[in-house]
């Protein structure tokens, strides 16, 4: 035993001996595998890092939470989305009213305005909202109060500004109190929202006016069609039992027969959540069908430069075999190179798919989260890769007959 | 008599290129003792470069006995051929055939990496240099083949053939690339060997050349023409350590 495994120890030194003969190109075969590890490294990186604060805002949603939309209408018989919306202010009192397992709701309507505060401007967004909203979406003010019902039915002209509003309107602080013009019209400014951060797909939340949804229609849209209602859930357990009251209670109102295609739709947070991740999953296959292809185009690279090496070094394969080396001593020999290019390909491969991964994070401000399974499969892959496509030149050089390779010039 | 270490008994080598039939080897029959130096001659086309293969046991006969050291090597498959290679043959061939970018030392160190026998680095190391110093390169060891003049190619090349001890040394025109003077200082470290008991068989053209060994079998048209013993051969003694030999001789 001692003596085979001197030989195996001595074979593996002739390997190394022959990738430190060839330091350049034993550099360039290994650069395929480097780029393909690495490449892996980091696209499993910039997935799991947007799947996470995706994942995160939808969290924050709350999971008692539920949107209901408008939907499809049927007019004679034609199916469309209808232009404007089948909700209004009465569904959501009903709702609120008639269906125990809600505790909140909240109707939600959109426009963006150009805003005004003394000699500053912004562009945004402005939601006209219920008293609920703070509840449904579990968000409070870091300065001033939220808006009151009586604010609500009087149509008052009080806004609440997201974090990032105040720093551009009122940079010197304390916009509590003050006058923000919104579409011309004036609005006292009565709170300021806690800065929520962590923007997804480059959409600051904190970059928002909240109103009551009774002065945006009035004063801002001139209508009085919502664009969707949000819900909330007594509990999480009664999410489901919230949707199937919402459902009876407005297939009942909009007179839609039990079984008809309803005219609204509703997603509850988990559903938002499960087709996120849906998304993201097809996303993560693309990229990752994509380093695995480079891994691939990685290991033939390793396969073209050790057929060649193969060639190249015929006579030293006819010199080995001559003075005794076996078939399976060859095979080895240059098994082992292939593998040992591929695994310190794969090394270095980690180092730049991690190093590049933070470099990412830090200059792009990219979410990054370098997962270790990613680590240890990119590199076990890349091992395998080296086994698979050294195997064909080992084998190659191992079959030559050592009297032809003698005389190879 | 001494012990054999070659035995050939009708020995056929047939070489099948599409319907032709080409008798390489037809009915070869010779010894060769332990502690002979034996050459063997040939016009290119005789079949003295098949009979090398198959006496290297890089081949193998179509038919006959061929025994190396006692042992019938001429049904072995690949692999036992290549323990028999390591373990019995020493090459030597016309154009070194060492490694490129390998040490002297390492060169030399190479049968070793693969004989049944599992050296040790350090034992490996401490054959070859022996090895080397044996053929007058002590000093030189740690030099490439490309720092290395032809002679001291062919010197490396002989100290790798002889590291393992091998019961014969096979040189395949080792003269061939070499100028006249050099050409007689290698054939002094094959004469200086084979003093010291090592069988040696030459494969060789040139009659100069030959005239260095004991004995010459002439081989032509596949079969042995000649088969001579040499009462009056060359003498070269200026081949390890030339100048204190030639000193010691006129003295």
């Amino acid at each position: 035993m001692k003596t085979s495994a001197q030989r195996l120890w001595n074979i593996t030194i002739v390997g190394l001996k022959a990738i430190l003969r060839n330091k350049m190109r034993s550099l360039l075969t290994m650069l395929g595998i480097v780029i393909g590890v690495g490449c892996v490294i980091v696209v499993v990186a910039i997935g799991n890092g947007a799947t996470k604060s995706i994942q995160d805002t939808i969290n924050s949603l709350g999971t008692n939470f539920i949107m209901i939309f408008p939907g499809t209408t049927t007019q004679g018989g034609a199916r469309m989305f209808s232009g404007s919306s089948t909700l209004t202010i009465e569904d959501a009192d009903a709702i609120k009213a008639e269906c125990p397992a809600v505790a909140y709701v909240s109707p939600n309507l959109r426009t963006s305005a150009q805003t005004v505060a003394g000699e500053l401007n912004w562009g945004t967004s402005v939601y006209g909202v219920g008293v609920d909203w703070p509840f449904i979406r579990s968000w409070n003010t870091s300065d001033g109060s939220f808006f009151t019902d009586s604010d609500v039915r009087a149509g008052a002209k009080v806004a609440v500004l997201g974090a990032t509003v105040a720093e551009n309107l009122f940079p010197q602080g304390n916009p509590v109190g003050q006058i923000v013009r919104i579409k011309n019209v004036p609005f006292k400014v009565v709170g300021v929202l806690d800065r929520k951060g962590g923007s997804t797909m480059g959409q600051d939340q904190d970059d928002q006016i909240i109103a009551p949804y009774t002065t945006v229609m009035k004063r801002l849209m001139g209508q009085n069609k919502l664009s969707m209602l949000y819900a909330s859930a007594a509990s999480p357990e009664q999410v489901q039992e919230a949707q199937d009251q919402i459902d009876a209670l407005l297939r009942q109102r909009h007179r839609i027969a039990p079984g008809g295609d309803a005219d609204f739709m509703m997603r509850s947070q988990e559903e938002i959540a499960k087709t996120n991740e849906q998304q993201m999953g097809i996303l993560k296959t693309l990229l990752l069908s994509i380093a695995g292809i480079s891994l691939l185009i990685g290991g033939i690279g390793i396969m073209n430069i050790m057929l060649v090496s193969v060639t190249e070094r015929t006579r030293e394969i006819g010199i080995r075999m001559a003075i005794g080396a076996k078939g399976r001593h060859v095979l080895l020999q240059f098994l082992f190179e292939a593998i040992t290019l591929s695994i310190v390909g794969g090394l270095l491969g980690v180092l730049v798919g991690v190093g590049f991964s933070s470099l990412v994070a830090k200059i792009l401000k990219w979410p990054i989260f370098v997962s270790f399974d990613s680590i240890v499969i990119a590199f076990a892959v890349a091992a395998i890769v080296g086994v698979f496509f050294g195997f064909y030149p080992a084998r190659k050089a191992a079959k030559l007959d050592p009297i032809d390779a003698l005389r190879y010039e | 008599m001494a012990r054999p270490v070659i035995e050939i008994r009708e020995l056929t080598k047939v070489y099948t290129m599409g319907e032709v039939e080409v008798r390489a080897l037809d009915g070869i029959d010779f010894v060769v003792e332990e502690g002979d130096f034996v050459a063997v001659m040939g016009p290119s086309g005789s079949g003295k470069s098949t009979l090398m293969n198959i006496v290297g046991c890089l081949d193998r006969p179509s038919g006959g006995l061929y025994k190396l050291d006692g042992i019938d090597v001429s049904t072995l498959n690949r692999d036992e051929r290549a323990v028999i290679r390591n373990a019995k043959i020493g090459f030597v061939f016309q154009s070194f055939n060492l490694l490129a970018r390998t040490s002297a030392v390492e060169n030399v160190e190479l049968p070793l990496l693969y004989g049944e026998l599992g050296w040790s680095g350090a034992e490996r190391r401490k054959a070859a240099l022996a090895s080397l110093h044996r053929v007058g390169l002590a000093g030189r060891e740690g030099n490439h083949p490309s720092q290395l003049s032809g002679g001291q190619q062919q010197r490396v090349a002989i100290a790798r053939a002889l590291v393992t001890d091998p019961a014969i040394l096979l040189a395949d025109e080792p003269t061939g690339n070499l100028d006249s003077r050099t050409s007689e200082e290698i054939m002094g470290i094959f004469q200086e060997l084979n003093d010291s008991g090592k069988t040696v068989v030459l494969i060789t053209h040139e009659p100069d050349i030959a005239q260095f060994a004991k004995r010459i079998i002439s081989v032509r048209d596949g079969r042995i023409q000649h088969d001579d013993r040499i009462d009056q051969h060359r003498v070269e003694r200026r081949g390890i350590e030339a100048p204190v030999q030639a000193a010691r001789k006129n003295g």
